[in-house]
Parts: C-alpha cells; structure tokens; sequence
C-alpha cells in the first residue's frame, strides 16, 4: 500500500501543480502511514532527488522522450500497469489538462474509483472520503470511495507547496511507450501572461470598464502584482476579450490568494468561479452591487480613477 | 458521419444552491432545468453545424436519466439531432454514467462522439475520459475548435497558458467549452417539429457504484467586506500586504 503522484511536467520543468499534487500526497500518505512515491514519464531536466523534499521517498522514472509526446489513452496505460506494478493503492494528479485527461482512463484500467477536483486531503478515519467542488463553486460534496484502489486530480491552489529537507531515491522504471492515436500539430502559447489556472493572483475586469480599449487599466495592475488577467463572461462573449480569461461558473474556476474584480456586479454564476479565492477585492462605483457582499475589501468608486492609483500604489509598496 | 451528443440535465445557471435531509442530498425545489450548458451550447450545436455542412450527417442524442428528462431530450432535439435515447437510470457517479454511455454507443458505431466538458452540478469532467476508455478510442477533453475531414478530426483544446492543435482518426470523445459553437435559439417551428421526434429508452447495464456523494456543505460566507474610500488606494495596498498578507 502506498500513494503514488503522477508528476506532470512541460519543457523539462515540473509544473508548479504537480508540486502541489506532490505535497497533498506526501500529507496523505503521513496520514496512512505509508510512503509517498513519484512517478515521471519522460524527460526532466530536474534533479529528481531532490523532490524528496516535498515528501516522496521513491521518484520512480521511464525517461524515454516518446512519453512527451504520448496522448491520455497511451499515458494512461503506462501509468496503471506501473500503479499496479508498483502495488499504489491511491493516485495522485494535479487537475490540470494533461491530469484531467489521463485521471478518468486510469481509474478505468484500475477499476478504482475516482474524485476529480479534490479540495482538501481525505478524510480516513470512516472509509475515504473526499472534499470537491460541486455546482461549479456554489458548494462542496464529499464523496465517499469504495474501491479499493482510489484516484485523486486536485484542484489548483487548493492545496500550498510544503517543502522542507530531504532527499528521494531515483529508480529506473521498466516500462515502454504505449502507441499515441494523437499528433499533436501545433501548441500556441500566450506570451508573458501568468496562466490563469496557475496564478496566485488574478486581476479581473467586467462590463463597468466601458469597453476593451480600456483594458490597460486591468493588464497594468496585473503586471504591477505579477498576476494574471481575467474578465466576465459579458466581456467575453461581447469579444472584447479571449473565451479562454473568462472566469465564472460556465468559464474557468479559480481558487487564487487574492482575486480583484474591476466594473463586475457580482452574478450569482460569476461568483460560483471565484468565491474560493482566499481575498477578493471589489472595486465598483455602484454601492449595491452584489460582488461588495462576497467580498473582504472594496472601494466604491469609478474605476477610470480608482484603479491607476491602486497600481500606483502597488507599485510604490512593492519598490 | 454518426454523431452521438451526450447531454445531461442540469439546474439552471442563476439556480440558487441548497441542500436538505442533513445536507445529504440537493434541495430541487424550485429548480429550473436546463440542458447541461456545455453540452447544449458547445457538443450539440457544433454536432449540428458539422450536420448543416454534411446533410447526410446523422446525430443522435443521449442522456443517462429518468424519464424527468425526456422534457430536457426535447428541449435538445429542438435544437437539432434525428432522435434521443434514454438510458433509464438515475446518474450516479461518472464511472456509472460512462459505463451507460458505452453501452449505448457500442451499439451505434458513432464516428465522432461530443460531449460537455463537464456538466454544471457535479463538475467531474471525467465522464468523456472514461466512456473513450470503456470503449478504448481516443479522447481530446477540453476542446474550443473542432473540424472534421476525410474521417479525421483536428481539434483546439486549452492547456495552462496557451492552446494545442490535435488530429486524430474517428472514432474519437471530444469534451466541448466555449469557443466551439456559437450559441443558438429553437425556433417555435423546431420546438414542434421535436414533439415527434424519437426517445427511445433503453434499460440500463449493471454497474458498479465506485463512488457515492455522502454530504454536501456551501463555501463558509465572508465576514463582512472592508470598505476603503476611494481616494485612499494606498491603504488598501498596506491591508492587502500587512493583513490580508497576500502581496
């Protein structure tokens, strides 16, 4: 019995949510008392060992550069027959494109059951059950899985980077590339922008900003914090931004430490994508707009005033 | 072509959230229904603008339910799509639903199969990976751009900071959100024309309960929100910093 983290990487590089997947298992295996092992599938420039301090104690590896490249359906069989192998009773993934993908596949080849979205590490002391996200952020269920073999995908910013001292053992996992049906033909990816899903902070802005050749006044207070821009869904489908910032129940979810909403009401479905931002700040000159009330700080005014001094005031405080 | 979109019942987006026996189960008082947004807006009607490109196209719609949907099912045919099937069964977990879907689409040898890329209650977005895995095709979750060519789909999908281009042969799942279709209305003539459109309800596979939901619990309210006066941007930088502690 042990717990088993898939570690998503990209370009060499661990992506910060598999850190945190990493983290929120070793927590969990504390909790059974078992060990915390890793799994990477392709090639990492990183020191793999080194990962032993945030909790694993085995970081096994198939550096073959075929898995890069591989799609959910080849990964998927890898990883359950390593599981397997390897005798994982519960599988970690970070609920990023590549986890949510190869998470449901897995746990079909494992027979095990599966949680998507977890929020918070299981309960253990009556069966294995699971906090998630439901309603599209307007509420949590906690869900009860009876296989004995469990899969986890958590939820970015759900669970903080812990890291102490340590060291991991690296070992050779013998395994081949399963054949991929999909080719990827092109990644096109947006320059100098935090990803959204990623961000620690998330500056936002709605239909109070008149229009999209205002939009400075969100990117210039995000660039100012080093944070990512979103918008609401208005704004989105008016195009004067991309589909893909568009935050709120029926756009991207977001769990941020602090989210700044700019000329945005507050609609019952954008709050279900930010309320379980840990700070939100509302700036709108209408006094009554609903946001105030599922907020922890707000400015009633206009925003053509309000925000550049903010930025200001950000960046004097920063230095 | 075959096309098999599947669609799920859901409360309506501006539905307010309560819970009732003990926080066991969702309050449904007073609930509108709506066809999952995902699947309606994004995997219906791009099924049925691939169709209005390739008439000879047929769509079948399906939904893992009782029979409280069929108003859904005809709600979703108005749109478009040749008929509906119903598996008759209360969803319960993905891994059921999944299980449910196989079944049905085993039976139809669909080329392209389009689902939501989650539904708005129970937020899994995993019911697509698993049916492909059930049935051991090919799934692109999570796409924006969907083209179909010679058998082939090439496909847009999200991933953290940017987007991919994918091809792949049929038969391929391919969850769907926004950017995929533009959003339509059903004329009053459809709406009518849907009333004799089939449902078909088939009896469900055994399967399984893997997972069950045992509680619920709605996110803790704020305190109270801290009003600064505008004017006095600075401060609120120094409570974002000293006491919120998050810049």
């Amino acid at each position: 019995m042990s717990v088993l983290i898939y570690i998503d990487h990209a370009d060499g590089q661990i992506k910060k949510s598999a850190l945190e997947a990493i983290s929120y298992g070793a927590a969990l295996a504390k909790k059974l008392n078992t060990t915390a092992d890793g799994l990477v599938l392709g090639k990492v420039s990183e020191d793999l060992a080194s990962l032993g301090a945030y909790g694993l104690s085995t970081v096994h590896q198939a550096g073959d550069e075929t898995f890069d490249k591989a799609d959910a359906q080849a990964l998927a069989k890898t990883i359950a027959s390593s599981a397997t192998q390897l005798g994982a009773t519960v599988l970690i993934f970070a609920a990023n494109a590549n986890g949510i993908a190869i998470a449901p596949r897995t746990a079909v080849r494992l027979k095990a059951g599966l949680v998507s979205f977890a929020v918070a590490l299981p309960e253990t002391d009556n069966g294995f059950t699971v906090k998630k996200v439901v309603f599209s952020g307007k509420a949590f269920a906690h869900v009860k899985i009876n296989t004995p073999v469990k899969v986890i995908t958590l939820t970015g910013n759900s669970y903080p980077v812990q890291k102490a001292e340590g060291t991991a053992s690296v070992a050779n996992l013998d395994v081949q590339p399963e054949n991929s049906k999909i080719t990827v033909t092109g990644v096109q990816m947006i320059e100098g922008e935090v990803p959204l899903t990623e961000a620690e902070i998330v500056v936002s802005g709605g239909r109070g900003l008149k229009g999209p050749e205002n939009w400075h006044l969100v990117t210039d207070l995000a660039h100012a914090l080093h944070g990512a821009i979103a918008c609401s869904r208005p704004v989105a489908d008016d195009g004067w931004r991309p589909h893909h910032e568009h935050v709120g129940q029926t756009g991207i979810q977001i769990a941020p430490n602090l989210y700044i909403a700019i000329g945005i009401s507050g609609a019952i479905q954008h709050l279900g994508g930010v309320n379980r931002s840990k700070t939100i700040v509302v700036i709108n000159k209408d006094p009554e707009a609903p946001f105030f009330k599922a907020a922890d700080y707000g400015i009633v005014g206009d925003a053509f005033e309000v925000v550049p001094r903010l930025t200001e005031a950000i960046k004097a405080i920063k230095g | 072509m075959k096309i098999l979109v599947a669609v799920s019942k859901a409360p309506d987006t501006t539905a307010k959230v309560t819970f009732k026996d003990n926080n066991t189960a969702f309050n449904e008082d007073g609930v509108q229904w709506i066809v999952n947004p995902y699947d309606e807006w994004y995997a219906l009607v791009r099924a049925i603008e691939l169709k209005e490109a390739a008439p000879d196209t047929i769509i079948h719609l399906v939904s893992v339910d009782e029979s409280g949907a069929d108003v859904i099912l005809r709600k979703a045919l108005a749109l478009g799509g040749d008929e509906a099937i119903r598996v008759n069964c209360k969803p319960t977990d993905s891994f059921s639903v999944a299980s449910q879907l196989a079944a049905v689409a085993k039976e139809g040898a669909y080329d392209l199969i389009l689902t939501g890329k989650e539904t708005i209650d129970f937020n899994d977005g995993a019911v697509p990976g698993m049916l492909a895995e059930l049935l051991d095709i090919p799934c692109i979750a999570v796409a924006t751009k969907l083209t179909v060519q010679d058998g082939q789909a090439t496909v847009v999908k999200e991933i953290e900071g940017g987007e991919q281009t994918e091809q792949v042969s049929f038969p391929v799942v391919i969850s769907c959100a926004k950017g995929m279709a533009k959003q339509r209305m059903a004329g009053i003539r459809n709406v009518i024309a849907a009333r004799s459109k089939t449902i078909r309800v088939v009896e469900p596979v055994a399967v399984d309960q893997l997972t069950q939901a045992v509680s619920f619990e709605l996110p803790a309210a704020k305190t109270g929100v801290k009003m600064v006066e505008a004017g006095q941007e600075a401060e609120l930088a120094r409570l974002l910093r000293e006491e919120a502690k998050v810049i």
